[in-house]
């Protein structure tokens, strides 16, 4: 599984990556979790509001911070 | 009640009388510092909801679909000024405006309102200086992101984009929508909004404090009517020397308000005061380093002197009007 983290760099995007991190870490999970700081391959997502999570290539969060539980749910 | 309680914690409890400097100006930090947290807190809150529930790719989608006679412009605006977003998302809604064939136009009057309202400002300023002042900045800030966009929209800038935004335009069309609507309740997300809240206050708790030590000390230390001399209303030069001592200071939004608000209490005027909040706010470096990936310098140039240019006659008309 990769999971790809999609964010300028500003502090919500770091908190995601961690939460992200810290998630697929608790769930004990084979996964790779990336950050996409370049704005125009982010734009390939058609996102409109940062920070974003895909997993897969596919988008399923944008434009919040979830939290460690909330990724947990999503992955699981 | 907040000023019940400071009166109480500095003239009871630490015992300073009530006309020393030291007593008036722990007093007006203690009372300021808790009405602005609040305040900050309970706007971060109502601003998180907004930003939960407002359909983005709905406006989008409306925007490109229907005729507005020019009020496009100020819709673009007004949603610059309730989207709360993180700085990080302003370019790529503007990406996601262009794609959906918004001319540019439209899409500047959101860039230009973004950055002037969100929940900081709007906190600190109803802190310090009233819903009338906050109103008139709010108000200022959406109508120079409408007019501007309208102005800049004439001049054909779009060759100033740069070459892959350019190309995304030239592919632009009215997407195939695919947004789905969010069924979380409100109750299952108040948590993650009260969190957000408090980590933006957390975030700006240190600049607040800081700046409103500095104004409690200035208030009970600087005579009055000290600045009236050279930065009152009756001085031609003081709106842009203002807007122009305020572009390095964007890092420190929150703790300039409360020096603002005692300023204008020693005599600086309220235009002037008003054209150096919205420089602070509006014009900073990390902004343009950003709009930099989506423009040439050439129209980040154009971009912050048309803002520039904004701020400083609404500066001078506000000190006429006021």
């Amino acid at each position: 599984m990769t999971i790809t983290i999609l964010g300028t760099g500003c502090a919500s995007c770091k908190a995601l990556f961690a939460n992200a991190q810290a998630a697929v870490a608790q769930l004990g999970l084979d996964a790779v979790v990336n950050k996409e700081e370049d704005i125009v391959k982010i734009m390939e997502y058609n996102v409109m509001a940062l920070p974003a999570m895909v997993v897969d290539g596919k988008v399923v969060a944008k434009g919040r911070v979830l939290n460690v539980d909330q990724i947990k749910e999503l992955l699981t | 009640m907040i000023q019940t309680f400071a009166d109480w914690l500095i003239y009871s409890l630490i015992g300073l009388s009530e006309q020393s400097h030291l007593g008036a100006a722990l007093n007006f930090f203690v009372y300021d510092t808790i009405k602005i947290v609040l305040l900050l807190f309970g706007i971060s809150i109502l601003m998180g909801i907004i930003n939960a529930y407002f359909p983005i790719e709905r406006l989008r989608s409306h925007l490109t679909s229907h005729r507005f006679y020019g009020l496009q412009y100020l819709l673009a605006s007004l949603f610059g000024a309730v989207t709360p977003f993180c700085s990080c998302s302003s370019i790529p809604l503007f990406i996601g405006f262009v794609r959906g064939g918004i001319p540019l136009g439209v899409t500047l009057s959101f860039l230009i309102t973004s950055p002037f309202v969100n929940e900081v400002a709007v906190a600190m300023l109803a802190g310090s200086f009233g819903w009338k002042f906050t109103a008139i900045y709010v108000s200022g800030g959406i109508i120079m992101g409408t007019l501007g966009g309208i102005i800049l929209g004439r001049f054909r800038l779009e060759r100033n984009l740069t070459p892959w935004v350019q190309q995304i335009i030239a592919n632009s069309q009215a997407e195939a929508e695919t947004w789905q609507a969010e069924h979380t309740t409100f109750l299952h997300r108040l948590p993650a909004i009260v969190r957000d809240a408090l980590g933006i206050v957390r975030g700006v708790l240190l600049y607040i404090i800081i700046g409103i030590a500095l104004g409690a000390a200035i208030h009970g230390y600087v005579p009055d009517e000290f600045f009236a001399e050279w930065l009152g209303s009756g001085n031609w030069y003081a709106v842009p020397v203002a807007v122009i001592l305020a572009v390095p200071m964007y890092a420190n939004a929150a703790g300039i308000v409360p020096v603002i608000q005692v300023l204008v209490a020693k005599g600086v005027s309220i235009g002037t005061a008003l054209a150096f909040m919205m420089a602070v706010v509006g014009l900073s470096l990390p902004e343009a380093t950003m709009l930099k990936k989506v423009m040439t310098w050439r129209l980040v140039a154009i971009f912050f002197g048309a803002v520039t240019l904004g701020i400083i006659i609404l500066g001078y008309l506000n000190n006429l009007l006021l």
